[in-house]
């Protein structure tokens, strides 16, 4: 879990070109949109977009980004609740 | 010093009809012109329903006259441009200070993106005609020079409220004095990049568009082009005819909250209805129908609707989005908008607002949702809201 | 009534951000793309307003905020930009990807930022100015139109109007522009108006200026007057125009201190010039401008930015030619593509 949020964090900033951050700013458990760090809705669907092309998770509802990428932690929950891979094994 | 300036000709291709009088036929028997893509070539075919207008471009060409190479939009544009003037009985420029304001988004995008795909695996690759006419202003010049005029030319792009500030703005100059007669308007052709670009946006729906109802899933993109013959008091004298109305008022005001969702309660369009009104000598209670800029989006119908209670409250004029029939034009909305106001005020009708089913439910008003005619229709208020806030209104007075 | 020039920002391959770089050094470029000098662009943004702004999303909106800096203006009425490329590098970046995706998982940013009004939506959304705002995409009169449509608004009663111009190059408009035949080849000397050329020089920039009808003090010049010339009949016709537009401005021939040229150095489009020196600007000094800028569409905003420069400060570069001064009026007389033909005069305050 450590492992892929640390591999979030990183994608977060290069898809968002947030060039000032590193890994390290960003936390676990940091609100991601409105505070904290400040994304917005175009933010929000390239994140659906990062999830369907690197993770092949599909999320069909834009509405659910407020709750899926509420934070960095939210966002591997998903992924690991979601992932085909974890499904086949 | 608010001289007049007159509507004396109009002209409209859209998916729902070649010119006014199929579009008008099409309100009528409440045919929207949504359906699967059959012109476009893409990879969403099959997936997204649009409202394409119905002829391939060698069609287009063979009723314009222009060359089938030429991009879409300057096709479409050319051909309800050409109608607009025939309407106005205008048929040369000698001694008119003639002005041509035309608004687009895509441009020649529709030849580019063929120009790409061999660009890119190879620099040298490519046909250089494909992207000669890949400016907007290049689309509006082919037009200018295919109708005859020179005097005044220009191009307006500011997406989804383009060519309603097109259309304002050849009031103003008239107004000003330094122009006699403006052929105002826009045009805009479907291409690989908008739907994809929407598509990115998540703001389509998979079937047909709902605007202002509850349950509204999206927009459809649509095509066409819309222009309107505005002539000064002077020439509208000369002219064997009457006007269809008069430009009333207008007004340009940016929402300055995000680059492209409307805030919530509506700011932007707020103040472009406000001003509107104002800059029209009118109150709301004046006015009889919005032709609302209606998409469908979740966002756009909330902000719209926000700020139509915000300004008509208690008592709202009938409305309703034409969308539901043409689907969102884009570049062209505001030119088509502007025609079907004007028709409206002539013929004292009322469009409907197609698949409508659910009021909002922040929303005490519902738009109409049957085609209505003898009926009073001396004010009409058309919206037109885009990226990047660009938030236009006009209205239109019956003269 | 009168156009006042308040206040100017303008970056482009000159210094021209910072008026004593600008005086004290000559940028001297290479081969057939010029780029423009560009800022610390924190200066001017939030850095985390930039990350999403493409390079002329930037430009603009720097040079619209040191214009709006010198004239201690917060907030403009109204904002009227002229582009006539638009937003080239992410249009290209979107484009790419849907063609190589083939209309799959494409992300939405760079199609929002390719609309052409982003740069005036920008301006407007990092002010929260709820004002009038435009964009005119129009070739060689994207400049002209905005200037106009400004212009229009000071008449309406709005004062504190913002109107600029930008346009970029980007990697690929300069690979496909350069199979028209526009530059010289990559690898020439530009001093393009040394010698005639079969070609020009690519530049680049953002000019933004703030216009009032007040005469305010510290307002840095006065626009008298521009005019537009689609498609001229002859050489002999741009004369004449030129005369017309003179004696509107009841200015004399013989009251122009400076004439600012679009020639560009390329043999098919000077003939004009060759044509004026020897008789509407016969005996004057002409300075072409676009040995410093390049050429693009909306060039004409640099000529304006460097006539105000020149007519406010009384002054010229040591390298640039000789100006009698007080310099009192300047005419600008740019030409793009043989079909796009602009006037200006601006005249001392």
């Amino acid at each position: 879990m450590d492992k892929l949020m640390g591999q979030l964090k990183r994608q977060i900033i290069e898809r968002l070109n947030l060039k000032d951050l590193k890994p390290e700013d960003i936390g676990d458990d940091q609100p991601l949109f409105v505070e904290g760090l400040g994304l917005d809705s175009i933010d929000a669907l390239e994140l659906i977009v990062l999830l369907q092309q690197d993770y092949h998770i599909k999320l069909d509802k834009a509405e659910d980004g407020p709750k899926v990428f509420h934070s960095v932690r939210t966002m591997a929950d998903y992924i690991t609740k979601h992932s085909p891979a974890k499904k086949a094994s | 010093m608010n001289p007049p300036v007159f509507v004396a000709g109009l002209g409209v291709v859209s998916a729902i009809g070649l010119d006014a009088a199929a579009c008008l036929h099409s309100f009528e028997t409440e045919e929207a012109g949504m359906a699967d893509i059959k012109i476009l070539h893409t990879r969403l075919r099959g997936k997204l329903p649009v409202a394409e207008v119905k002829l391939s471009n060698e069609a287009l060409a063979e009723l314009t006259g222009l060359s089938s190479g030429m991009p879409r939009t300057a096709l479409l544009s050319a051909l309800a441009a050409r109608e607009a003037l025939a309407d106005a009985g205008i048929f040369n420029f000698k001694d008119l200070r003639a002005g041509f304001i035309s608004a687009n988004t895509v441009g020649g995008m529709d030849k580019t993106e063929d120009f790409f795909e061999s660009f890119m695996m190879n620099a040298a690759a490519g046909k250089l005609r494909d992207v000669v006419y890949h400016e907007c202003g290049s689309i509006t010049e082919i037009v200018a020079d295919h109708l005859g005029i020179n005097h005044f030319i220009s191009t307006v792009s500011t997406a989804c409220s383009s060519s309603a500030n097109a259309v304002f703005t050849g009031a103003r100059m008239i107004r000003h004095g330094l122009l006699d007669l403006a052929l105002v308007g826009g045009a805009d052709a479907l291409t690989r990049f908008t739907l994809n670009g929407f598509n990115t946006l998540m703001i389509l729906d998979k079937s047909f568009c709902k605007p202002f109802d509850e349950h509204r899933q999206g927009l459809n993109l649509g095509e066409g082009a819309g222009y309107l013959v505005l002539v000064s008091e002077e020439i509208m004298n000369r002219l064997n005819k009457s006007a269809y109305c008069r430009i009333a008022g207008y007004s340009n005001a940016n929402d300055a909250y995000h680059q492209t969702a409307s805030s919530p309660g509506g700011t932007g369009s707020f103040l472009a209805m406000k001003n509107a009104l104002e800059n029209s000598g009118l109150v709301p209670g004046d006015i009889d129908y919005i032709n609302l800029h209606g998409t469908g989006t979740n966002n756009n119908d909330i902000a719209e609707g926000t700020a139509i209670k915000l300004l008509f409250d208690p008592v709202y004029p009938k409305m309703s989005s034409t969308k539901s029939f043409t689907g969102h034009t884009l570049g062209a909305s505001g030119g088509m908008e502007a025609v079907f106001s004007a028709l409206a005020i002539r013929h004292g009708i009322i469009y409907p607002n197609l698949r409508f089913e659910t009021p909002m439910k922040e929303l005490p008003f519902t738009p109409v949702t049957k085609f209505l005619n003898h009926q009073r229709v001396k004010h009409v208020i058309s919206n037109s809201f885009g990226f990047g806030g660009n938030c236009t209104s006009l209205v239109f007075s019956a003269s | 009534m009168q156009v006042y020039i308040r206040s100017t920002g303008n970056i482009s391959p000159q210094h021209s951000l910072e008026k004593d770089l600008f005086f004290a050094h000559r940028e001297m470029q290479d081969g057939n793309r010029w780029h423009a000098v560009e800022p610390e662009y924190s200066r001017y943004v939030d850095s985390k307003m930039i990350r999403r702004m493409s390079r002329i999303v930037r430009m603009g909106v720097a040079a619209s905020k040191a214009c709006l800096d010198e004239a201690e203006v917060r907030m403009p009425s109204g904002i009227v930009t002229g582009t006539a490329y638009g937003c080239l590098e992410d249009t290209g970046i979107f484009l790419r990807r849907m063609i190589d995706n083939q209309e799959e998982l494409l992300t939405p940013t760079a199609f929002i930022q390719s609309t052409h009004n982003t740069v005036g939506a920008q301006i407007a959304l990092l002010l929260k100015c709820h004002g009038y705002n435009n964009t005119i995409v129009h070739r060689g009169f994207s400049f002209e139109n905005a200037l106009m449509d400004a212009m229009l608004l000071l008449r309406e009663g709005m004062d504190n109007v913002l109107a600029g111009a930008i346009d970029e190059i980007t990697e690929d408009s300069h690979a496909i522009l350069s199979r028209f035949g526009l530059y010289i080849p990559a690898n020439d000397n530009p001093e393009i108006t040394a010698k005639k050329h079969k070609g020009s020089v690519a530049g680049e920039g953002a000019s933004f200026f703030l216009l009032s009808s007040q005469e305010i003090h510290g307002a840095r010049a006065i626009l008298r007057g521009t005019s537009t010339i689609y498609k001229p009949e002859s050489l002999a016709g741009v004369e004449s125009r030129i005369h017309a537009f003179l004696k509107e401005s009841s200015v004399l021939s013989d009251g122009i201190g400076l004439v600012l040229s679009g020639a560009n150095g390329d043999g098919d489009h000077d003939e004009i010039d060759d044509y004026l020196s020897a008789t509407a600007f016969r005996n004057k000094t002409i300075i072409p401008f676009k040995q410093l800028c390049g050429e693009y569409p909306t060039a004409s905003g640099f000529a304006l930015w460097l006539a105000v420069l020149l007519i406010s400060e009384q002054k010229t570069p040591d390298w640039l030619p000789n100006v009698s001064f007080p310099l009192r009026n300047i005419l600008i007389h740019n030409h793009y593509d043989n079909s796009h033909h602009a006037l200006y005069l601006i005249s001392a305050c």
